[in-house]
C-alpha cells in the first residue's frame, strides 16, 4: 500500500486559514458487488478519518460504502501555532494508516 | 405535374420508383450531403457516400489543404519519423467525384439546412455530416491557454505542435526532466499518452540517457495498461516514471512562465513539458447545437444522426460513442456506417443495424507493438462492445510477436491512409 499523500503548507501566518489536502490509496470495496460466480465480495472500506493539530482534534469524517476508491479529503483550519498536524485513517479488517506534517506559524 | 426531361424522367423512375427518393431531395434534384471536416472520419465519409450512391452531390469542407495524421505522430516526436510522412492531400478524394471546398465552416442553420463558410459562401444540404475532431478546452486546466501551449505544447492535434515538442526535446540538455500530463477520460486516443511516453523515453534512453520522463496522470487505469507497464519495466526502467491519480498524479494547474506543473500534493519543474489538456468536440459541433453539456455529441448509433438536431450526423472523436474509443480506426469505421445510413435515408430507405470494429495499435519502441481490438453494436441505443469479441495482445508474448505487431501497425497506417486519401 502506497503512503498517504498529504499537503500542509510548511509555513503560515498566525490566524491564517490554510487548506489541507489528503489522499489515501484504498480500494473502498463497497460490499455490494458480486463475483462472476455470484459470491458477495466482502466490504473493505476506510470508515474513519481524524486530523489533530498539536493533539487537538480539528477534523473528523466518517466514511461509507458510497465513497469512491482512494478517498481524497480536503479541509481548512486556522494556523494557530507552530507544531504538528497528524492524520489517521482507520477501516475494515483492522486497517489503519498514519501520516503527519510540520507547520511553522510566524 | 411539370414536364420532365428525359434525364429527369430516367432519374425519377430509377430513383423514386426503385429506391423511393424522399420528396425534398427530388424537388431539388440530386440529394446534397455536406461533410465538414477532412480527417479520417470526414474524408472517409465523403468517399463512402459517393461510393454508396454516385448521384449524391457530396461536398467536403476542410480548412487545411494538407491533412496531418495523429496516428504515428508520436514517432515523429520521438525522432523516429518525419512529419511529412504524416501529411496527405485531397487530390484523390476530389478525383473520386467529391467536391472539396477549402474553407472553414462557421455557421449551421439546421432549419434552412445551410452551412455558412468563412468565405461568406453558403452550402445547402439535405443532410449534414460533421466530423470535427476535437478542440482543446482552454483554461479548463488552470494556466493552460493558447499562449501556454506555445511553451508547453499539447501536440494533441498533429502539425506544428508535434514539430514544436520534437524540437524542444532535441534542444533539451542531457539530464533535463520531461514532464507529461495525461487527462481524465474521455479524450482523443486513449492509449496515446502512454505510447507517447514510451517513445519519448525511447528517445531519452538512446539520445539523452541522463534525462527522465515523469508522466503525471489524472487516472489510475488506462488503455492497454498491463502491456504498457510491462514494456516500461522491460525497456525504460530508468527513464519513465508513471504517477497515477492515487499517487497524486492529477495535474491541477500549470505555469508556463516557470515551466511548472502542480498537483494537489506538490509541483514538478520541467525542462520540457507536454500537457495533454481536457478536450471537447470540434467547434462547429457547438455552433450547430449537436454538442451537449459534456462538450461531446450524443448520436444514434445506427445512423450517427445527432440526438439533438435532426438531419445532422456526427462521427469520430466528437461523438459520445458508448464503448468505442476515439481513434482514427473508429472514425473510419463510423464514417462507413454513417455514409451507408445517410445514403439510405436520403433515398427514403431504412438503414441496417451496424456492427463496427476498432483496432488501436501502439508502439512502445520501434520494434515493440501492442494492440487492443473490439467489435461494437448498438444495444439499447448505445454502442456496446460485443462480449468476447476483442481483446489485447497476449501479456506474455515473446519479443518476436511484439516486433511483428510493430510491422502490423505500420501496415495498418499505410492501409488506412491509402483508403482515406490515396
Amino acid at each position: 500500500m502506497a503512503r498517504p499523500l498529504i499537503n500542509v503548507p510548511a509555513t503560515a501566518k498566525r490566524g491564517e486559514v490554510v487548506a489541507i489536502r489528503t489522499l489515501i490509496s484504498h480500494p473502498m470495496e463497497s460490499g455490494f458487488r458480486h463475483t462472476s460466480t455470484g459470491e458477495r465480495i466482502a466490504r473493505d472500506i476506510v470508515t474513519g478519518f481524524v486530523a489533530t493539530y498539536n493533539g487537538e482534534e480539528i477534523f473528523r469524517a466518517t466514511l461509507f460504502p458510497a465513497i469512491a476508491a482512494n478517498p481524497f479529503i480536503t479541509f481548512h483550519t486556522v494556523a494557530t501555532e507552530s507544531g504538528t498536524i497528524e492524520f489517521r485513517w482507520t477501516g475494515d479488517n483492522g486497517y489503519s494508516a498514519n501520516e503527519q506534517a510540520k507547520i511553522t506559524v510566524v | 405535374m411539370k414536364a420532365l426531361s428525359r434525364r429527369e424522367f430516367l432519374a425519377s423512375t430509377t430513383v423514386a420508383a426503385a429506391v423511393g427518393l424522399s420528396a425534398p431531395a427530388l424537388a431539388q434534384g440530386a440529394p446534397r450531403v455536406v461533410v465538414v471536416g477532412g480527417g479520417f472520419g470526414g474524408a472517409s465519409a465523403a468517399r463512402a457516400l459517393k461510393q454508396a450512391d454516385p448521384r449524391i452531390a457530396v461536398t467536403l469542407v476542410e480548412t487545411s489543404r494538407t491533412f496531418t495524421a495523429c496516428p504515428f505522430s508520436n514517432l515523429v516526436i520521438g525522432g523516429l519519423r518525419e512529419l511529412s510522412a504524416q501529411q496527405f492531400g485531397y487530390d484523390r478524394v476530389a478525383a473520386g467525384g467529391v467536391e472539396v471546398v477549402f474553407a472553414t465552416a462557421t455557421g449551421v442553420d439546421a432549419r434552412a439546412r445551410r452551412v455558412t463558410l468563412d468565405s461568406g459562401a453558403g452550402l445547402d444540404f439535405d443532410r449534414l455530416v460533421l466530423s470535427p475532431g476535437i478542440d482543446i478546452r482552454w483554461n479548463a486546466l488552470p494556466g493552460y491557454d493558447e499562449a501556454a501551449a506555445e511553451k508547453m505544447p499539447h501536440a494533441w492535434r498533429a502539425g506544428p505542435q508535434t514539430a514544436l515538442l520534437r524540437r524542444q526535446l532535441e534542444a533539451m540538455e542531457d539530464g533535463g526532466v520531461v514532464v507529461m500530463a495525461a487527462p481524465a477520460n474521455p479524450f482523443r486516443c486513449p492509449p496515446g499518452p502512454y505510447e507517447r511516453a514510451s517513445l519519448i523515453a525511447h528517445y531519452l534512453k538512446t539520445k539523452k540517457p541522463k534525462s527522465k520522463l515523469i508522466l503525471l496522470d489524472a487516472k489510475d487505469q488506462f488503455s492497454k495498461q498491463r502491456l504498457f507497464q510491462n514494456a516500461w519495466k522491460e525497456l525504460y526502467p530508468d527513464h519513465l516514471e508513471w504517477v497515477s491519480l492515487s499517487n497524486g498524479g492529477k495535474v491541477t494547474g500549470v505555469d508556463a512562465s516557470t515551466m511548472t506543473l502542480s498537483t494537489d500534493f506538490g509541483s514538478h519543474k520541467a525542462a520540457v513539458a507536454n500537457v495533454i489538456p481536457p478536450q471537447k468536440a470540434g467547434r462547429i459541433a457547438e455552433v450547430a447545437g449537436v454538442a451537449d453539456q459534456t462538450g461531446w455529441c450524443p448520436i444514434d448509433p445506427v445512423t450517427f444522426e445527432s440526438k439533438l438536431v435532426p438531419n445532422i450526423h456526427v462521427l469520430g472523436d466528437a461523438t459520445i460513442a458508448g464503448g468505442m474509443p476515439k481513434s482514427a480506426f473508429t472514425a473510419n469505421a463510423q464514417a462507413k456506417i454513417c455514409a451507408a445510413a445517410t445514403a439510405k435515408l436520403v433515398a427514403g430507405e431504412q438503414p441496417e443495424q451496424p456492427k463496427l470494429i476498432n483496432t488501436c495499435y501502439s508502439v512502445a519502441a520501434p520494434d515493440y507493438g501492442i494492440t487492443v481490438a473490439g467489435v461494437y453494436q448498438p444495444v439499447n441505443g448505445v454502442l456496446t462492445e460485443v462480449q468476447g469479441s476483442g481483446g489485447v495482445s497476449p501479456i506474455d508474448a515473446p519479443r518476436s510477436a511484439r516486433a511483428e505487431e510493430a510491422l502490423y501497425a505500420a501496415g495498418w497506417f499505410n492501409t488506412i491512409t491509402g483508403e482515406v486519401f490515396g
